[in-house]
């Protein structure tokens, strides 16, 4: 199998989301990839189209109480909350990192407030020379707001992106959504209005377990975040229904990606690039699997680029 | 840490209760340490699709198939039960090996295993390698009834001294290991201690070592969606550091695990051995409430991610 995008045969795997150029479509997702120390055993970081590390706060999260996943049909249930060494250690050490092994990174961020948020921009706005991209994970709760996610609130969105994008005015800026609103365009445009350069879609989506001989939820944290499979035609009805009202705009689709042909789905909706996560812990090189099954795809399909993909849905 | 597919060379029954499946995987067999584990694709199916974690039971380093490595469980869900439909010639899937396993003694040692039901697993590898090292072997084998007992057979053939415990008295001392391990310390002249089973085992068993000052190192089992190092699901506990450095981390059983120092493992995810800002966030006693560990408990974090 051909794992490496080849110039002879007239296919171009890389992508372009406005500022951010990439290898290949198909990304790491945010808290499935680590910092890329650990998948270095299993692929070569920098032929992966790019690495969103695990999400940073401004200083170390601990993260929820254990038990902190539990497998579900077709997907599983998280509730991590985002323990992290925060982005100092980023800057110092696995940024470095990265960038020694030639990855395409994009940072991560998270918060419970908006200044945490912007602090965390300020931080990588001189410390983080060298990062293709920031993503902001809004799906957190706003301390600001009796404990609302950012991600439901189109004025929390937008106050967060536009924080973001002040503090890192030269760099791509994606929010990434969350899918458990009612009207995600709502979101989407007030993230979009606030100058956020993309938007990564989706998300986990919210859940919940219960182990019913204990009578316990499955989880510690009662709640958690569904994701695998069984989200993906989610996030794909997600990106289709955001690429519909905002055609414009480069989206990270993700959610449930196990193999080319989700990726392809997403693509066909009207993303620009993909990212795979859970797919990532039962499948260490899912990325470049996926990123070889997109190209023989495009071979067989006569397709030359990347971007003759994105949104090329039949319709009607 | 590698991705390796294995020919399944034999599957044979320990007792009516566990399944021990050898497997043809000279990459992993090479390598591994005992205490490390395999994660395990059961099946290809898209209902379940994460890998299970399982302990290398045994290595098998001379005969014709050499290196294989066997794998014992009992089915307790659908993965366990795919593995217990294998037969030979079918491939298995796995990762590994994975985690940090046993330390071995540096000088010649007594050394005394302790193994509660199916958590007994990869004693039988650690025994080989002991002995081979030239390590007195001591065997405390438990569990809730005679047919829950692994391979009862082979920890006699291993140890120097051996006890078994049943709760129901079915055979052996009736009781818990704990019960009789002050006892079996004393007579062996016990120098180190492994053990692996159900966390209140390893908790009872880390208080009796710690009461000696008696070196222990725990095998434990968390829940585990990656098993190698990335989605932070494992976390344990563990004080590390001394002095104006100790503190309470969350470290990773799949990679900074599954073996650890058992002295130092915060059984109970005591609040109040945390960072000052850390303990107003845990109240006590609130992760034990959802029968977990504390040591983590960030109310503000979302509950995804
Ligand atoms: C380091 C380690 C070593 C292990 N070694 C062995 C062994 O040698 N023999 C053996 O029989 N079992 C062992 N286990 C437990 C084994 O992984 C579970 O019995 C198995 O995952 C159950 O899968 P299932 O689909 O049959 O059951 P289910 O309970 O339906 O499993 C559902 C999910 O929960 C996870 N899970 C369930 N129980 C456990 C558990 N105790 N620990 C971790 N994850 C769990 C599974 O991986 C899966 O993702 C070990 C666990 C760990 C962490
Ligand atoms: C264990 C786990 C941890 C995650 N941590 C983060 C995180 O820190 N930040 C973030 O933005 N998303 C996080 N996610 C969400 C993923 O990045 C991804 O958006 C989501 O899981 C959907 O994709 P998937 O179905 O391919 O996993 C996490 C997901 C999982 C399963
Ligand atoms: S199981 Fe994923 S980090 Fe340990």
């Amino acid at each position: 199998m051909s794992t490496r995008p080849r110039a002879t045969d007239g296919i171009d795997l890389s992508t372009t989301l406005d500022g951010l150029t990439l290898r290949t479509p198909v990304l790491a997702a945010s808290g499935t990839f680590g910092a890329g120390r650990e998948a270095a055993q299993f692929v070569d970081l920098h032929r992966i189209g790019g690495i969103i590390v695990k999400s940073m706060t401004l200083r170390p999260w601990r993260g929820r109480p254990t038990p902190r996943m539990y497998e579900t049909p077709s997907g599983m249930l998280n509730a991590i909350g985002i323990q992290n060494k925060g982005v100092d250690h980023f800057i110092a050490e696995d940024l470095p990192w990265l960038l020694r092994k030639k990855a395409t990174v994009v940072a991560s961020i998270a918060g419970n407030t908006v200044q945490e948020f912007i602090k965390i921009a300020d931080k990588l706005r001189t410390g983080g020379r060298g990062l293709a991209a920031v993503e902001i994970n809004i799906s957190c709760p706003n301390l600001e707001d009796r404990d609302n996610m950012f991600s439901h609130s189109p004025t929390a969105t937008a106050e967060v992106v536009s924080g973001v994008k002040r503090a890192l005015p030269k760099l791509p800026v994606f929010a990434k959504l969350s899918p458990n609103v009612t009207s995600l365009t709502d979101i989407a445009g007030a993230a979009l209005e606030a100058g956020a350069d993309g938007l990564s879609l989706i998300n986990t989506v919210f859940g919940m377990a219960i182990d019913v001989e204990a009578r316990r939820p499955a989880l510690a944290a009662t709640t958690g975040g569904l994701s695998g499979p069984a989200i993906r035609p989610i996030a794909v009805r997600a990106v289709h229904e955001v690429h519909r009202a905002f055609p414009h705009a480069p989206i990270i689709g993700q959610g449930g990606i196990t193999d080319a042909h989700g990726a392809i789905e997403m693509l066909l909706a009207g993303a620009s690039a993909v990212a795979v996560g859970t797919a990532n812990f039962f499948n260490p090189r899912a990325t470049i699997e996926i990123a070889a099954g997109i190209e023989d795809y495009m071979r067989r399909h006569g397709v030359g680029s990347v971007a003759d993909l994105v949104g090329a849905l039949k319709e009607g | 840490m590698i991705v390796s597919s294995g020919e399944v060379l034999s599957h044979r029954r320990y007792g009516e209760h566990y399944h021990g499946i050898t497997v043809v995987a000279p990459e992993i067999g090479e390598r591994v340490r005992p205490g490390q584990f395999v994660n395990v694709l059961c099946g290809r199916g898209r209902a379940h699709i994460l890998r299970r974690p399982f302990s290398v039971h045994r290595v098998h380093r001379r005969g014709g198939w050499a290196p294989t490595i066997e794998i014992v469980f009992d089915v307790r869900g659908p993965g366990t039960a795919y593995l217990a439909g294998l037969r030979g010639h079918e491939s298995l899937d796995m990762l590994g090996p994975a985690g940090r396993g046993f330390a071995l003694p540096q000088r010649r040692a007594h050394c005394l295993l302790v193994g509660g039901g199916i958590g007994a697993a990869p004693l039988f590898f650690l025994a080989d390698e002991l002995r081979a090292a030239g390590h007195r072997v001591d065997f405390v084998l438990g569990a809730r009834s005679a047919d829950l007992l692994l391979n009862p057979i082979d920890v006699r053939r291993l140890a120097s001294v051996y006890r078994i415990t049943t709760e129901d008295g079915s055979q052996g001392t009736t009781g818990r290991v704990t019960d009789v391990l002050e006892e079996v310390i004393d007579h062996c002249g016990t120098e180190v201690v492994y053990a692996c089973g159900p966390h209140p085992m390893l908790e009872a068993v880390a208080a009796v070592c710690g009461a000696r000052r008696l070196p222990v190192q725990v095998a434990v089992e968390e829940l585990m969606a990656c098993g190698w190092g990335v989605c932070l699901s494992c976390v344990m506990p563990v004080r590390t550091g001394r002095g104006r450095d100790a503190e309470v981390s969350l470290l990773r059983s799949c990679t900074e695990g599954p073996v650890f120092n058992g002295a130092r493992v915060v059984w109970d995810g005591d609040a109040g051995a945390l960072p000052p800002e850390q303990s107003e966030l845990a109240p006590a006693g609130s992760a034990r409430r959802h029968g977990g560990y504390g040591g983590a408990d960030d109310e503000h974090a979302p509950p995804g991610n």
